[in-house]
């Protein structure tokens, strides 16, 4: 617990259209941690996660985001991505003709080769074995019970949402991020495809990883045990605490941290 | 990236790979401009019969008189005067790359020609300037009767075959263009399958420019007799000059009864070169004929391969991608006319447009009156890389029967920012998300394409893709 944490967020703002979202926003997450962040809707959760990973809609007015001591402020999202940043989205685009088995080698090896990141080179590619490849994709996918023939699937085009959730976590499995977040990972999961989504972010938790799930629902944290729980409320975070935390915000609701901010959680 | 002159950035690399050129050497080369003398001229090179030249004349006359299209693309910028319709790179066509002069050979190589050939191909023509200067098709075709040849070899050893199609499919009253091809035609494909031949690996034509201020008049005529098929293949490239080069074919096509001829189309001419082309096939009863028209370079194309099916149980396909970039204009698209009952056909358009690019789809569906029980689909979609590009759809239908099944559906999207930064927060850079998603988008195309080819597509869109996305 002593050294940097490897996610800083400090006095968040962001604006998106001029309108201020994130009104100071601070936030740490070490590898190792699970964070829960919950809140109502219109808290400014899905800004907050699109503003880590750097979507271009979103402003940064002022503080400051530290991935592993360095602001990524100034970074691309591919950037952030390779510096080991992950975000699971709530609704993955579908990329029509572009296979799934395709999509995830180019992105695999863009880590491993050097980036030409807008300058028009090349890069000498050096990158992963096809045969190599094949055989970590089909592990992965096994392990998330997803069928072969996933892999030459076009990328979410026409997925169930149980099959778009996996394949977020597919991703993450093979791209091996430090810090990954989460975004409503559980909506509009049965409760069959949650447990499989879960339990397939439970096999990559560990020392490595630090997991910041964002959702509205306490439903998901039935199934990924947070170690610390946050309530985000009007652009910033009103109340920290324990796993406890969120088990009281499933009895009573959010009105009782949007009216008294004395609540100490256990 | 920031600091580059806006000048910079159009297809840089194509100047590298295959904008280069050779120095000069041709053997002989008409005066500059165009007019019966020079006519007479190319027709005594080439030692041709009297009546070859008297279509030429015929056909001059017809180019003369023809206005300039006024729809399309823009062509009034062409000089007609400033190009040299004829010229020779070397005293005759070889048998054998080692007999090809090393420059030619050199350029040959660089564009990956010869490797192909012997990797995956059943037969090969180069063309350089207004000469084949290689040819050569594989034996055990050549022992099944199987004619490939420069379309000048084609008259000269088959005169008889020849004359029976030369201009039947496109007579030189057809449009201007295909009036100036038959005035100066030079060069191209003949191709004979006789019946029930199949031949499984392509052959493939490629045509190289080298000459500035030149016009390549490349004719092919390609006949499928019953039961055959053949997949024929043509690139082509040329060196990026400031001034404009004209490149203006016809291509007729018979496919007899239960052939099919599949012919696919990568051009990828410099940015300085208008393309006219004119491409025609007839389809007899159960007859096949797809086009697989891909459309990377040119300063200006108009090109709208087209299938007249003759008798019932024919089918025509068109598979059309146009890719336009800054100061190019891609006017692609394909005619399907259906001219007998029971026919079927299907285009599919896909054309992208960026840095203010402007590509179309334009297309014909006609049927026939007595025509009954044709089906025909048409798809097509475009894709928008930015605010400054355009496309344009025209699709017109002229259907004179009423027992016909006809669809359309035409879609124009914007590559959306979402997909760019889904990609992106994969760690793909934004060049190459962008260059992914226009792949995927063509992928229904490319797919049909043999691996080399697929191969050779995607990579021609990452070069046209390159700094394309701020």
């Amino acid at each position: 617990m002593s050294q940097t944490p490897e996610l800083l967020v400090r006095d968040l703002h962001v604006a998106v259209e001029g309108k201020e979202i994130l009104k100071g926003l601070s936030l740490e997450v070490r590898k190792g941690e699970i964070h829960a962040l919950m809140g109502p809707n219109g808290s400014g959760k899905s800004t907050f996660a699109n503003t880590l990973m750097g979507h271009p809609r979103y402003e940064v007015t002022a503080g400051e985001i530290l991935f592993k001591g360095q602001s990524v402020l100034e970074m691309e999202p591919d950037e952030r991505s390779r510096a080991g940043l992950f975000m699971a989205f709530q609704y993955p685009v579908a990329i029509p003709g572009l296979s799934v088995a395709n999509f995830l080698r180019t992105a695999l090896n863009a880590r491993l080769a050097p980036a030409s990141n807008g300058d028009g080179a090349v890069p000498a590619r050096r990158g992963i074995a096809p045969r190599e490849f094949r055989a970590l994709l089909q592990e992965h996918m096994k392990r998330l019970r997803m069928d072969e023939s996933f892999a030459t699937r076009y990328l979410n085009d026409g997925f169930s949402g149980g099959e778009k959730k996996r394949a977020e976590i597919l991703q993450m499995a093979l791209l091996k991020p430090e810090i990954a977040i989460m975004d409503e990972t559980d909506s509009g999961l049965d409760i069959d495809a949650l447990r499989i989504v879960a339990e397939g972010v439970n096999a990559l938790a560990g020392p490595h990883l630090g997991v910041l799930v964002i959702t509205h629902y306490q439903r998901i944290l039935n199934y990924i045990k947070p170690d610390h729980v946050h309530v985000m409320v009007d652009g910033r975070i009103s109340i920290s605490g324990g796993p406890g935390l969120a088990l009281e915000l499933e009895s009573r609701g959010y009105d009782w941290v949007r009216e008294g901010k004395e609540v100490t959680a256990p | 990236m920031s600091s580059e002159p806006a000048t910079l950035g159009i297809r840089d690399s194509y100047t590298e790979k295959y904008g280069f050129h050779d120095r000069e050497q041709a053997v002989f080369k008409t005066r500059r401009g165009l007019d019966a003398e020079i006519v007479r001229q190319i027709s005594e090179m080439k030692g041709e019969p009297a009546w070859m030249r008297d279509y030429r004349l015929k056909a001059l006359e017809i180019f003369e008189k023809k206005p300039l299209p006024t729809w399309g693309g823009n062509v009034s910028a062409i000089d007609f005067q400033n190009i040299y319709y004829y010229v020779k790179p070397t005293a005759d066509e070889k048998k054998s790359w080692e007999d090809v002069p090393a420059d030619m050979k050199r350029t040959f190589d660089r564009l990956g020609i010869p490797e192909a050939e012997q990797k995956f191909l059943a037969g090969v023509g180069a063309q350089y300037d207004s000469e084949v200067v290689y040819h050569k098709i594989k034996e055990n075709l050549e022992k099944q009767g199987v004619i490939f040849l420069s379309c000048d070899h084609g008259l000269r050893d088959h005169e008889e075959l020849f004359r029976r199609y030369f201009g039947t499919v496109i007579p030189s009253t057809d449009n201007k263009f295909a009036a100036l091809n038959s005035a100066v035609w030079s060069g191209g494909s003949f191709i004979y399958v006789p019946k029930g031949v199949h031949v499984d690996v392509p052959l493939q034509a490629y045509f190289r420019i080298n000459t500035r201020d030149m016009g390549q008049f490349e004719r092919t005529l390609i006949i499928v007799d019953e039961g055959a098929y053949v997949h024929y293949v043509e690139g082509c490239t040329a060196p990026t000059y400031s001034s404009d080069s004209l490149h203006s074919a016809v291509v007729e096509i018979v496919v007899k009864a239960g052939g099919r001829c599949r012919y696919t189309t990568i051009q990828n001419w410099s940015n300085n070169v208008y393309n006219l082309v004119t491409k025609r096939a007839l389809a007899y009863r159960d007859a096949t004929m797809e086009w697989v028209d891909g459309n990377l370079g040119s300063k200006l194309t108009m090109k709208y391969p087209s299938v007249y099916m003759m008798e019932p149980g024919a089918h025509g396909e068109i598979l059309s991608i146009a890719f336009a970039g800054r100061g190019q204009h891609q006017d692609a698209g394909g005619k399907v006319i259906h001219a007998a009952p029971h026919t079927s056909s299907k285009i599919v358009s896909k054309s992208i447009s960026k840095d203010g690019g402007r590509a179309g789809y334009r297309g014909l569906v006609k049927v026939a009156k007595g025509a009954r029980d044709c089906r025909s689909t048409v798809n097509c979609d475009a894709l928008l890389l930015d605010e400054a590009s355009r496309s344009d759809t025209y699709p017109y239908m002229e259907i004179e029967e009423e027992r016909v099944t006809i669809g359309h559906e035409a879609t124009v999207s914007k590559i959306g920012d979402e997909q760019l930064f889904y990609l992106q927060s994969r760690g793909i850079n934004k060049d190459e998300a962008a260059a992914m998603i226009v792949s995927g988008f063509i992928e229904p195309i490319v797919k049909e394409l043999p691996m080399e080819y697929a191969v050779e597509m995607n990579r021609l869109i990452q070069l046209q893709m390159e700094g394309s996305v701020g």
